[in-house]
This record gives C-alpha cells, sequence and structure tokens, in this order.
C-alpha cells in the first residue's frame, strides 16, 4: 500500500507530473520572455493535456498495436524512476543497493518507447524521427555514463543515492569541484539531448519532419507522451541535482537548484538552432565524450 | 460550462494549410506569434502535424490539385476539428473566381466555421475572428 501511494503520488505519478507541467510552463514563459512576448497563464500545460484527453483517438491503417501500448510502456518505466529519485530525495534511508544504475536504464526507456511507437506507426517521417532519435540515443549515452562514472569515483564507488547524498552532505557538493563541473556540463548537454529539446531536438523537428516521431500521434497517447516529456523534465532535474548538488537539501534550496538547472537548459534551448543529426553525433562522441574522459581521469586523480 | 469545451477553447493548436495563396495571408498569420501580438497568450500554437490539431487554418484559392489534399488532411484531423477561411481568397475566391484552375470555392468542400475577409487580413482581424469562433463554441453571445 505505502509502496503504491509511492509510485502514484507522492514522489511518483502525480507529484512529478505536476512539478513537471509547471516547469514546462517556467519553460515556455521564459522562452517567451527571451522573445520580448509575454507567454502562456500558468495552468496552460494542464488544459492541454485536458484538451487531448478529450479529442479523437486516430489509428493509423497500418498501425500495429505497439502504437497504442508504447506511450504507457515509457509513463509507467518513467514513473518508476521518478518515485525512486523522489525517494532518495525526500525520505531519507529509502532506496537499495545499485539503484543509481537502475535510474540510468530507466531514463533510457522514454527514447526507446518513442522508438517503438513512431516505427509502429507506419509513417515515413515518423520513422525518420525514430532512427534519428536512436543515433541521438546512442551519441548522449556514452559521455552519459562517462559522468556517472565520475560520480561514483568521486563518491568511493557508491552506486547508491542515499550514500551520495551522505558523501556530498559531508564534503560539499560534488559539482565545486574541477571534474565535478566539467562532469556536470556534460551532464547538462546530455539532459538537453534526452529532454529532446533544441539543438537536439531531431527527432521531433516541427519544420523538417512535422513532429517527427509523433506525427500521427493524436488524443489519449499524444496526452501521455507530453506527460511523460513533463514526467522527464522533473526526473532528470532530480537525477542532476542528487549527482551534483547533493549538500543542502531543504525545500527553499530544492526548489532552488531546480529552477536553476531548468533554467540553464532553458537559455541553451534558446540561444542555439537546431544541430544535424551528424553534427550532434560528432558534438557528442568528439568534445562532449573527451569532456567527459577528463572528468574521469581528475576525478581518478582526487581533484 | 462544458469541462471538455473550455479546455478546448484554452488551447487551440492550429494547423496552417496553404493551399496556393500568395504567401501574404501565410506572412500575416505568423505575425500573430510575434511579440506585438503573441497569441500563444491564449494558448494557441502552431503544430506541424494536422493530427494534433484542432483547428485548420486555410489561406488561398483552392485549386485543382490542392483540393483533394484538403480534403485528406480535414480527414486526418482529429475530430472535434474547426476549419477557419483566412483571407478573401479562400472566403470567396476573389480575382480567381473565373480562373480555369479553381474549381470550387472552400465551403463548398468543407464546414467553414468562421470567414475572415480582407487581402491581407490584420493580426487585429484574425485574433478577432478567433474570439469569434471561440464564442460560437462556447455557444454564448
Amino acid at each position: 500500500m505505502k509502496i503504491l501511494f509511492q509510485y502514484l503520488v507522492f514522489p511518483g505519478f502525480l507529484f512529478s507530473a505536476c512539478v513537471g507541467l509547471l516547469a514546462c510552463w517556467v519553460d515556455r514563459k521564459v522562452s517567451a520572455r527571451i522573445q520580448w512576448r509575454v507567454g502562456p497563464p500558468w495552468h496552460q500545460n494542464f488544459t492541454d493535456v485536458i484538451k487531448l484527453l478529450g479529442k479523437e483517438t486516430i489509428m493509423p491503417q497500418n498501425a500495429k498495436l505497439t502504437f497504442l501500448l508504447s506511450p504507457f510502456i515509457g509513463l509507467l518505466g518513467l514513473i518508476l524512476g521518478a518515485a525512486i529519485l523522489g525517494g532518495a530525495l525526500f525520505f531519507s534511508g529509502a532506496g537499495f543497493s545499485g539503484d543509481l544504475i537502475v535510474v540510468v536504464y530507466i531514463l533510457a526507456i522514454p527514447a526507446i518507447a518513442m522508438i517503438i511507437g513512431a516505427s509502429a506507426s507506419g509513417n515515413p517521417l515518423a520513422s525518420v524521427g525514430a532512427s534519428r532519435e536512436m543515433k541521438l540515443l546512442l551519441a548522449y549515452e556514452l559521455p552519459f555514463i562517462f559522468t556517472i562514472l565520475t560520480i561514483i569515483i568521486k563518491s568511493n564507488g557508491a552506486i547508491k543515492f542515499g550514500q551520495i547524498l551522505n558523501q556530498q552532505a559531508a564534503s560539499g557538493s560534488f559539482i565545486f569541484s574541477l571534474s565535478g563541473g566539467i562532469a556536470f556540463i556534460v551532464a547538462i548537454l546530455c539532459t538537453q539531448a534526452k529532454l529532446g529539446f533544441p539543438p537536439f531536438d531531431i527527432a521531433e523537428a516541427e519544420q523538417e519532419l512535422m513532429g517527427g516521431t509523433l506525427i500521427e500521434y493524436s488524443g489519449l497517447p499524444l496526452a501521455i507522451f507530453k506527460l511523460t516529456k513533463a514526467v522527464l523534465i522533473t526526473a532528470a532535474s532530480l537525477f542532476l541535482i542528487i549527482l551534483f548538488l547533493g549538500k543542502d537539501l531543504s525545500p527553499l534550496f530544492l526548489l532552488l537548484k531546480f529552477i536553476m538547472i531548468l533554467v540553464i537548459i532553458i537559455l541553451i534551448k534558446n540561444t542555439n538552432p537546431r544541430a544535424r543529426i551528424d553534427q550532434a553525433l560528432r558534438f557528442f562522441w568528439g568534445p562532449v565524450t573527451i569532456l567527459g574522459l577528463l572528468s574521469l581521469i581528475l576525478a581518478v586523480k582526487g581533484l | 460550462m462544458d469541462f471538455r469545451l473550455k479546455a478546448l477553447t484554452k488551447s487551440i493548436w492550429v494547423f496552417h494549410a496553404s493551399v496556393g495563396s500568395c504567401n501574404n495571408c501565410d506572412i500575416e498569420i505568423l505575425d500573430c506569434f510575434t511579440p506585438r501580438f503573441d497569441v500563444e497568450r491564449f494558448g494557441i500554437q502552431l503544430v506541424g502535424s494536422v493530427r494534433h490539431a484542432d483547428a485548420i487554418i486555410v489561406t488561398g484559392a483552392m485549386n485543382r490539385k490542392s483540393a483533394p489534399i484538403l480534403k485528406k488532411i480535414y480527414g486526418q484531423a482529429p475530430k472535434p476539428c474547426v476549419v477557419i477561411a483566412c483571407g478573401i481568397c479562400a472566403c470567396s475566391q476573389h480575382m480567381f473566381k473565373d480562373s480555369y484552375n479553381v474549381l470550387e470555392p472552400l465551403d463548398k468542400i468543407l464546414p467553414v466555421d468562421v470567414y475572415i475577409p480582407s487581402c491581407p487580413p490584420k493580426p487585429e482581424a484574425i485574433i478577432s475572428g478567433i474570439v469569434k469562433l471561440v464564442n460560437k463554441i462556447r455557444g454564448g453571445k
């Protein structure tokens, strides 16, 4: 019963979806202010989701059943990750040995669900989007794993969120050390690609692919994908907070850190044009991976 | 008021179908999203795929090539979906009325919900048309 509550309500679905939808609103509002506009009201993303729930769901003629299943797979998997992350942050002592590894895998599930759904929709533009999403996944996972290895080495081989937080409470946030700072830059870039924000919104490119992976989705499955993205924003930001900014976890500081990470991501989003897929791949496997390796070496040296 | 209806009118996602227009209406539609008018305040967004759309905004006089495509696009849109005729060409074919290439007006093919005349309509006119449409959907005024 308690586990079900954690999964569905507090750190899990309801909490992370509400926080994520508000974060989406912060994104739209800050983007609007950057472009000298006013921007939508705070409840805009909730309205969007409610509206999508009331619309007709269209199943394309040659789509498979996985077309309708994959959004649910992505959302259910991701809620588990959000529940583990929230549990580690809000209830001290929660979690199990190795939950870091589990969450790293879980954070890849939404992208995989999107690839499955897009491939099942039978639309050529969606399959182009799916192939791009797949390449992007391959591109950013490598440097992302380097940053996580850096954190593991810095916290003396701990693969549990609780131990990482304890280590940071004892020795200060990892971001303020040299290797942690470099790893944070790498992790922010990987998060940007994970969330599908510009300059890495290659799979969803509105102008060239007309929505890319989401092109055939309407009504309920589209709402689920929007919710998945909202939960992913929450989960990825909490993940970065645990890994790099785990020193002071009082609610006010937690909120400030959350908004700081959000604003960094939004600023990158609004100041960069979309990269081509080959440019993104070269960027992640070139400079970003080298930075990740550098932070790893520095961490081994103890800096 | 109906909850679903309210959510629908508060977040209109617009698919922009240009069926042979001269681009002036298209530019004026894009002007609605610029800082001066900023219709995103009301939750109106341009979307790339017609599957996400709540409204199809049609510009230009339909010709032989684009008429079947527009019909197909309307069929692909999830209902409820409204059609907005933007510009005098879409409303009444204007100077292309007797052209060999232009067959029939838009409202013979699709159920048009709101007409926005003028060549091209100002962004104020487009916003006013959308306000009238929202009032019509809500069944008031």
